[in-house]
């Protein structure tokens, strides 16, 4: 316990504003509670993670060194969770509603990263700010600082609506229907707290889009995605939004579907709520794995799901603060400090400015305005840079800055004019890397780095590839430049990988004792049209030839691309066939003798294992017959793949549904040395051995693809659409990566745990 | 429903009022790697994860951090539960830094020789590590000290002349120089 922590709250006094105040003592006394053990662990985890308060790799107290698994001695204290230790560090996630920041805000931000975490800020996915390796002692302290210049952890994890995102550009967009800034702003703070929106059986994610075509708002893949569109009533134009539903990433990716084509604004927030309400009411509660609404909206089908809304709707009581905003909205707008003035063409120009102003500038829907984009590398800025920019902020713009959901920051309403000088100031604070939007500008979650639920190490990936495409930066031409890559730990696809051009995901395979760090591989999503369309996986490559399977797919579609044909189109042409090809041959494992750098990841160079628990010494080369069995199950996959797209949609679905089979198969036969051959017999000897013992259970989401097998197994022969067969495809590739992850556990030499 | 006010001004550089010493916790102390050295600090990842495999900090050490993408950044962290030791990189000067996180009893003087004595200790180990091929060097006698805690120590008038005693009296035949803005952490330079 740091001793400023307590007296924060005397000097930080009124500045920190009811409710705030009153919620961050009640934490505070939470702590204190549970410190005592009158508060049980789980409940306090639900607690903390409600505040944004997070757990963080190795929070169990074991930790793999590459050769045994170690207990982390920390001091026997209660826990703040099950299994996860009290003085372990933990993560706080910050919501940032829309991305706006201003300086104050930033210049807090930089403090509480140097005094509490590791002196880094990292941007997210969701526009959030999360800050590593905080002791949970601090985090009321840390609670007060942020509520004093006008920022809530609240609701920024947990079973609750997190951070409300939207366009970073919403106001100055070109393209834009109109700002939807204020909209995203009113539905942040009126399901804040909103009793109607506690008691979810998991998250609920919101986006707002100014416009269809552009990517900012992925509005497509969210829980509640709103797009502004108007319409011509009476001669007047009336704003309304476009909504949709159901839609999410995570094991089952799925689009959203559409709700109506035209919500009136004054109707948003009371759809949101009754929404809600029947999430609420009706969602999942006790298996997490289906608990999102996109599986509600699956299993009622949209019809029944909007008549079960509108229902609800009928009967909301009445609340003024649905349209109370309104009156405001017509007026909101942001304004530029200084007066707006066009780049001068004979403007003395400094080193490097042009590729800069290429890739990081955005001209304004307002003449002589610029949003300039401030490319972070992998999200990451520290407390030197935050302060530099809040300085920017004020001296160039009315301190209008947004974080993105590619993990980097915007300056909104620069005049033309300031831009070498700004460019100047940012290459000075190393804020000016020229890479905006381009292949170089990698997203990726936490992955290995901090995240729990990581296989691989994204991160280290990710830096891999920004360092490697940087160095081909210049030479590279539009069509490899335009391209994006997204790279998550895991397939809960933090990094987005289901919408980048390319797109990869942490994945482990086995090679004799030893387990190998890999990524399978997505080609194909799509980010523009609001994350129109997802990206499938074409198989697994082992994480140190990612870089050269990136060579190989954008040398090929630089010269084999038609005239305009996008990545999309090309991959399309290409079949997947063609596309699985490509990457074969990055996919062969040398022995460990050969080449040990196969087996660690990138950036760490303990010897790569799965979870806390390490992997044996090598006991020489053991190849089981499962081992082969599991790659012809993945085959089969593959291979159900390209049956879906020649339109063999019957086909498709019962080869997936017989890899599934097949993976369970070989497990039984890993394990009893037989196996039946006859379908319900192996689901119930599956079931019996390695369902109901959880041998199956992944440490996320449990028994779920197992439950997915279950599920094939129960509908298979009956008639299925295009895309359920592809979501069945999609099940399939999740339960035989399940299969490999269960084998590689029943095979690791247990864990010599040493103090 | 709640509602969150427009954002008041930060706290930084704000004065506490006197400032007492012997309160003052969260003591830093940066050693510089000395000029000319070029090492590849990517080495240092390695190496930090063989010390928490091998304990070789009284402090308990949990995990290793990279930032080296991130220009004059905290460069490597190997962080640990009552510190963190790094290669630190922040205006683009690379030095060894220890950062103490968990409070300790006495007087500034004493907390100040356990962060100073432990940055040593570290620099000793790290030159003497095979990693580094003999080629790192540090400059014992090119040091910064921070507080790292904005309330207990802001970076003020008050604090300096709170501390320069205390800091004069540590470093008896060094220069010290108070260094960075208000709202940057109080720090000295001593050389």
């Amino acid at each position: 316990m740091r001793p400023s922590n307590l007296q924060w709250k005397t000097r930080l006094g009124d500045r920190v504003p009811e409710p705030l105040s009153s919620e961050i003592d009640v934490f505070e006394n939470e702590i204190a509670l549970r410190k005592q053990g009158k508060i049980e662990d789980r409940i306090f985890a639900e607690t903390r993670l409600r505040r944004g308060a997070y757990g963080q790799r190795y929070d169990n107290g074991q930790r793999s060194d590459g050769q045994t698994t170690r207990t982390l001695n920390y001091p026997d204290v209660p826990t703040k969770g099950p299994n996860t230790i009290w003085d372990a560090p933990g993560m706080q996630r910050i919501k940032i509603p829309f991305g706006g920041l201003n300086a104050p805000q930033m210049e807090t931000l930089a403090d509480l990263c140097e005094e509490y975490s590791d002196g880094i800020a990292h941007i997210t996915t969701r526009q959030d700010v999360q800050l590593h390796f905080i002791h949970i002692d601090d985090t009321p302290a840390l609670m007060r600082r942020l509520a004093a210049v006008g920022i809530t952890t609240r609701e920024a994890c947990g079973n609750s609506v997190r951070n409300v995102t939207a366009c970073p550009i919403a106001g100055v967009c070109r393209e834009q229907t109109f700002d939807v800034t204020p909209y995203a702003k009113a539905i942040t703070y009126f399901l804040l707290g909103h009793p109607d929106a506690q008691s979810f059986g998991r998250k609920f994610k919101i986006a707002f889009s100014g416009c269809k075509e552009n990517a900012c708002g992925l509005v497509r893949l969210h829980d509640f995605g709103a797009i502004a569109v108007t319409r011509e009533e009476n001669g007047k134009t009336r704003r309304g939004f476009e909504l949709w539903v159901g839609g999410g990433l995570g094991p089952v990716p799925q689009q959203a579907r559409l709700y109506d084509e035209f919500v009136p604004e004054e109707e948003i927030l009371p759809i949101s709520q009754a929404i809600a309400r029947v999430f609420a009411r009706l969602g999942e509660k006790k298996n997490r794995n289906t608990a999102r609404l996109k599986f509600l909206v699956s299993k009622l089908g949209i019809e029944e799901f909007k008549k079960l809304v509108a229902a609800e709707r009928e009967i909301l009581p009445y609340d003024p603060r649905w349209t109370s905003y309104l009156k405001d909205v017509a007026d909101y707008k942001e304004e530029p400090l200084k007066p707006a003035a066009l780049l001068q063409i004979g403007q003395p120009r400094p080193e490097g400015f042009e590729q800069w102003h290429r890739n990081n500038v955005y001209q304004q829907r307002q003449q002589g305005y610029a949003t300039v984009t401030v490319a972070l590398p992998l999200g990451d800025a520290t407390a030197t840079q935050l302060r530099a920019l809040a300085d920017i902020s004020r001296k160039y713009m009315k301190e209008t800055v947004r974080s993105t959901v590619e993990q980097n920051l915007v300056l909104r309403w620069v005049s033309e004019a300031d831009l070498p000088a700004l460019y100047t100031e940012l290459k000075h604070a190393g804020l000016a890397t020229p890479v905006a939007g381009t292949i170089v500008d990698v997203s990726s979650c936490p992955g290995t780095d901090t995240c729990k639920l990581g296989i691989s190490s994204s991160r280290g990936l990710a830096g891999e590839l920004r360092t490697r495409l940087a160095a081909k930066n210049a030479e590279m031409d539009e069509t490899i430049g335009g391209l994006r890559i997204k790279v998550s730990g895991c397939f809960n696809s933090c990094g987005q990988h289901h919408v980048a051009d390319l797109g990869f995901y942490g994945v482990s395979r086995k090679k004799g004792s030893y387990t190998v760090p890999h990524f399978q591989v997505l080609l194909g999503g799509e980010w523009g049209n609001n994350a129109g369309t997802y990206g499938l996986a074409i198989g697994a490559v082992p994480s140190r030839r990612i870089p050269e399977t990136v060579d190989r797919i954008t040398t090929r579609f630089r010269t084999e691309r038609m005239t305009n044909e996008t990545f999309q189109a090309f991959i399309k042409r290409l079949g997947k066939a063609e596309c699985k090809k490509m990457i074969d041959e990055f996919t062969a494992i040398p022995s460990h003798d050969e080449d040990a750098s196969f087996y660690s990841d990138w950036g760490d160079p303990r010897e790569f294992s799965i979870g806390d628990i390490g992997v044996g010494e090598c006991a020489g080369e053991v190849i089981y017959p499962i081992d082969f069995e599991l790659v012809a199950c993945e085959r089969e996959v593959f291979e159900a793949q390209l049956q879906l797209e020649a339109g063999n949609v019957e086909k498709a679905a019962r080869m997936a549904y017989e890899s599934m089979l097949h993976g369970a198969v070989a497990l039984l036969k890993f394990r009893f040395m037989f196996a039946s051959d006859t379908p319900d017999k192996i689901v119930e000897d599956f079931r019996k051995n390695f369902y109901d013992t959880e041998i199956f259970f992944d440490p996320f989401v449990k028994g779920k693809f197992a439950q997915d097998f279950f599920k094939a197994n129960e509908e298979a022969g009956t008639i299925r659409t295009a895309e359920k067969t592809h979501q069945l495809i999609e099940e399939a590739q999740l339960f035989i990566e399940a299969c490999y992850a269960c084998h590689a556990r029943m095979t690791a030499t247990p864990a010599k745990v040493t103090a | 429903m709640l509602r969150l006010p427009r954002a008041h001004d930060g706290d930084a550089g704000k004065g506490n009022g006197v400032i007492h010493p012997d309160s003052v916790q969260h003591i830093n102390v940066k050693v510089f790697v000395a000029a000319g050295v070029k090492i590849d600090v990517a080495d240092a990842v390695g190496v930090f994860h063989r010390w928490i495999k091998d304990s070789v900090c009284p402090e308990m050490l949990i995990d290793v951090a990279e930032y080296r993408h991130v220009p004059a950044g905290p460069g490597i962290l190997l962080i640990g539960l009552e510190a963190n030791y790094s290669f630190d990189e922040r205006e683009n000067r690379l030095g060894l830094l220890y950062n103490r996180k968990a409070p300790l009893d006495g007087t500034f003087e004493a907390r100040l020789a356990q962060a100073h004595q432990a940055a040593l200790a570290a620099c000793d180990l790290l030159e003497k590590d095979a990693a580094f091929g003999g080629k790192l060097k540090f400059d014992r006698s090119s040091l910064e000290v921070f507080v790292n805690d904005r309330l207990l120590a802001p970076n003020t008038d008050e604090t300096w002349q709170a501390l320069k005693p205390e800091l004069a009296k540590y470093f008896p035949n060094a220069a010290i120089e108070r260094r960075g803005e208000p709202r940057d952490l109080f720090r000295v330079a001593v050389y």
